[in-house]
């Protein structure tokens, strides 16, 4: 056998030092979706995703509890971006769902044309999830996914937000988070990174739609993830899910933390997961452990440049931002609060 | 049925005929009216089973249509001008994914300057899309062109754009014959897709293709529109049968066998032209004219047959391409070579400038006696745009020409000399 060459990162088969419950210790109709040998593998194996990335890790878990959910009557419809370009190059495929990528930013409008098909032919049993990268969602699709929202059309949009345009080489999207870098926020001048006090929370948009449920969730905690998509699949109308995914590639940090990545930036108070129905915040997930906006970020390259000293304030801007989303949702873990 | 209709309602009715499953509206000027009709049939129950979605934006109602049509439901649209340019990635990806949508183009100018009337840009900027492009003469055509479209399409897994003149066939009231249910469903059978998105039989649709068969794939569409010019005549013919009227093909000829001089053009216009040429040849010119009716696939073949004896060909067209000339006369110039004869590239009626029986009399005279110039611009007032010339030459800023031009001859100079 060959020599192989030594990992850089010790392989761990448990995460350990969290608040998450073995899924062995569960009821077995609680257990993951994942655990059950009729899964349905609708993102199947093969793929040519990168090591660690947290796009495909939220798909799989994604749709596979959708087709759990709605007895395997799906379709998707694909934005372009990463997802679509590391499963299908043809003629190979790595969904075993009806799939189908048209543009960049139609997926939602294309879902909303297939939900129309479904209904005229009689076949509501049948339902349809339209995904995305942030890009795809919250800048270039926006207009036709508010459409669909708008008309509360019968589609579960998802947003896998890795916070940049990372099929094109890691580009600022307007979910880029301040400071960060980007092939197009590079940490040089004045303000390293990517500019404070820019883009928006298509989550919050996604509420004051007053669409029927919205929710964020980070593939950290992947029977939450389940579990919101299961509800959403149980809901008829407008639906949007942003799935926090941690990109190695694109924010230059190693495959192994992806889970640690996506924990943190919800423990810092970064990326709040939150659900809200008909214009309503509904549920938040309060923080078990706080940790920093420092022990989050210095896990990543992106943010290497606000730990120098010259830009110390700009992690202590970082810091402002995760102490406001704790106190604007109400984040902080009480005894006695539902965690 | 006769009816006394507006061109808009008459094809929305030959569209609720062709029983779409699902339309997707979104309101520009001139192809609003199709929509609001179709939207008032599904919501009366007149038309059923049907979804009518109200979409954001035009690229989000071509989008919808690829969803449907991917999930195999007859789908349908209708846009104009700015609404094409907007839906514009859309319109390659539905022809790329090789789904059946029929959309009705009001043919409209684009802009800037922002020109609400009639002329072909829209269609014209789609014409290597890879859609088939079929223009009508009346609301009668049009009405019995879409139901074609429909069929077509479907037998050939390819959308088909019907292109009439806005306002002048949209808005324009004319007595129409609407064929009977009975008629269209003998006609169009239910749609059966090629490919469809079904949990039964999955299929990944629009996934990426490298240089190792993009050469391939693209050749087909071509060939795939070359044999539609079979198809496009026998649907014409079939459904000539049905209704005794001669709608829909490749060519339409008037009086032009034999001519010396032929007139070339699509559309409307022709109507006019049909009356200055009855003039012109009952003086004894040698004049006639034909009218492509598919644009997309071109029918070089027939093009070539029908101007065989020609010796001067005058092709008006509503559209140019802009550091080039005419857009149908250079696919008329490719479609003739070998044959010896001149062919004139016309361009007028832009952004709904009239064509008159007189204005078209004066041209064609020009043509009959070897003055046109390889590219004419019809009706066009050259001391307004040698005024304009001098202006921009006199002062870096000169401001827009079109404010200028109006001032110079629109409202307001008239407005100066009361």
């Amino acid at each position: 056998m060959p020599q192989l060459p030594e990992s850089k990162q010790k392989v761990k088969f448990y995460q350990t030092g969290t608040f998450t419950v073995g899924n062995r210790l569960l009821e077995s109709d609680h257990r993951t979706v994942q655990a059950t040998i009729d899964r349905s593998n609708s993102l199947d194996s093969g793929h040519r995703a990168c090591q660690g990335c947290g796009e495909a890790l939220g798909a799989r878990f994604a749709i596979d509890a959708a087709m759990r959910a709605t007895n395997n009557q799906l379709i998707a419809a694909n934005a372009t971006g990463c997802l679509e370009v590391f499963t299908t190059p043809y003629p190979e495929t790595a969904w075993s769902i009806p799939w189908i990528h048209s543009l960049f930013g139609n997926a939602s409008a294309v879902a909303s044309g297939i939900a129309a098909a479904l209904k005229v032919k009689g076949r509501s049993d049948v339902r349809v999830i339209a995904q995305g990268g942030d890009g795809g969602t919250t800048d270039i699709g926006f207009g036709c996914l508010s459409g669909t929202f708008d008309r509360n059309d019968d589609v579960l949009y998802i947003c896998y937000n890795n916070q940049a345009y990372m099929n094109t080489g890691v580009q600022r999207s307007s979910a880029t988070p301040a400071a960060a870098r980007t092939a197009t926020t590079q940490p040089v001048g004045e303000e390293p990174g990517n500019v404070f006090n820019t883009g928006k929370s298509v989550p919050l948009v996604a509420i004051a739609h007053q669409i029927p449920y919205v929710a964020t969730a980070s593939v950290h905690d992947l029977h939450d993830l389940e579990l919101k998509v299961t509800k959403a699949m149980q809901i008829r109308g407008a639906r949007y899910i942003e799935i926090f995914v941690p990109c190695p590639l694109g924010w230059g940090s190693l495959p192994g933390d992806t889970i640690k990545i996506a924990r943190y930036a919800v423990e810092c108070g970064m990326y709040p997961l939150i659900e809200g129905e008909y214009g309503e915040i509904t549920a938040v997930t309060k923080i078990r452990r706080r940790v920093t906006v420092a022990d989050y970020a210095k896990l990543q390259k992106r943010f290497a440049h606000v730990f120098k000293p010259e830009n110390a304030y700009q992690l202590e801007q970082l810091q402002a931002i995760a102490d406001r989303n704790i106190k604007r949702f109400d984040l902080v873990y009480r005894e006695g609060d539902e965690s | 049925m006769l009816k006394q209709i507006e061109g808009s309602q008459a094809v929305a009715q030959a569209v609720a005929l062709s029983r779409p499953e699902v339309i997707s509206a979104y309101p520009i000027t001139p192809q609003t009216h199709i929509v609001e009709d179709l939207g008032l049939m599904v919501k009366s129950g007149e038309l059923s089973p049907c979804e009518f979605l109200l979409v954001e934006s035009e690229f989000g109602a071509l989008s919808a249509c690829i969803g449907s049509s991917a999930a195999g439901a007859r789908s349908y649209t209708a846009t104009s001008s700015q609404g094409m340019l907007f839906m514009m990635e859309a319109v390659y990806n539905a022809s790329g994914m090789g789904l059946p949508i029929v959309m009705t183009v009001g043919n409209r100018a684009i802009g800037a300057p922002i020109n609400i009337w009639n002329d072909w840009s829209d269609s014209m900027s789609a014409r290597d899309a890879g859609w088939i492009q079929l223009f009508v003469e009346t609301n009668q055509e049009a009405v019995d062109v879409h139901i074609q479209a429909f069929r077509l399409a479907e037998e050939l897994s390819m959308p088909v754009m019907v292109c009439m003149d806005g306002f002048i066939l949209t808005h324009s009231y004319s007595q129409v014959d609407i064929p009977s249910q009975e008629l269209v469903d003998s006609y169009l059978p239910p749609f059966q897709p090629r490919q469809v998105l079904d949990p039964l039989a999955p299929v990944s649709m629009g996934a990426m293709v490298g240089p190792e068969a993009f050469t391939e794939v693209r050749y087909l569409a071509h060939h795939k529109q070359r044999l539609a010019l079979k198809l496009i005549t026998e649907h014409a013919d079939e459904f000539g049968r049905l209704t005794g009227r001669d709608s829909g093909g490749l060519l339409k000829e008037y009086d032009c066998a034999g001519k010396e001089t032929v007139i070339v053009t699509m559309g409307s216009v022709i109507g006019t032209m049909k009356e200055v040429l009855a003039e012109m040849r009952a003086e004894g010119h040698s004049i006639g004219a034909l009218t492509v009716r598919s644009f997309r696939p071109f029918p070089i073949e027939a093009l070539q047959e029908a101007l065989k004896d020609a010796k001067r060909v005058i092709v008006f067209e509503k559209s140019l391409a802009v550091g080039m000339g005419g857009i149908l006369a250079n696919d008329i110039r490719m479609a003739t070579r070998g044959l010896h004869l001149t062919v004139h590239s016309v361009i007028g009626g832009l952004g709904g400038r009239p064509i008159t029986r007189t204005n078209l009399r004066r041209m064609f005279e020009k043509g009959l006696n070897d003055q046109l110039n390889r590219i004419h611009f019809h009706d066009m007032r050259m001391d307004i745009v040698n005024r304009e010339l001098d202006r921009e030459k006199a002062q870096r800023r000169s401001g827009s020409a079109a404010e200028n031009i109006l001032s110079d001859v629109g409202l307001v100079a008239a407005a100066k000399t009361i």
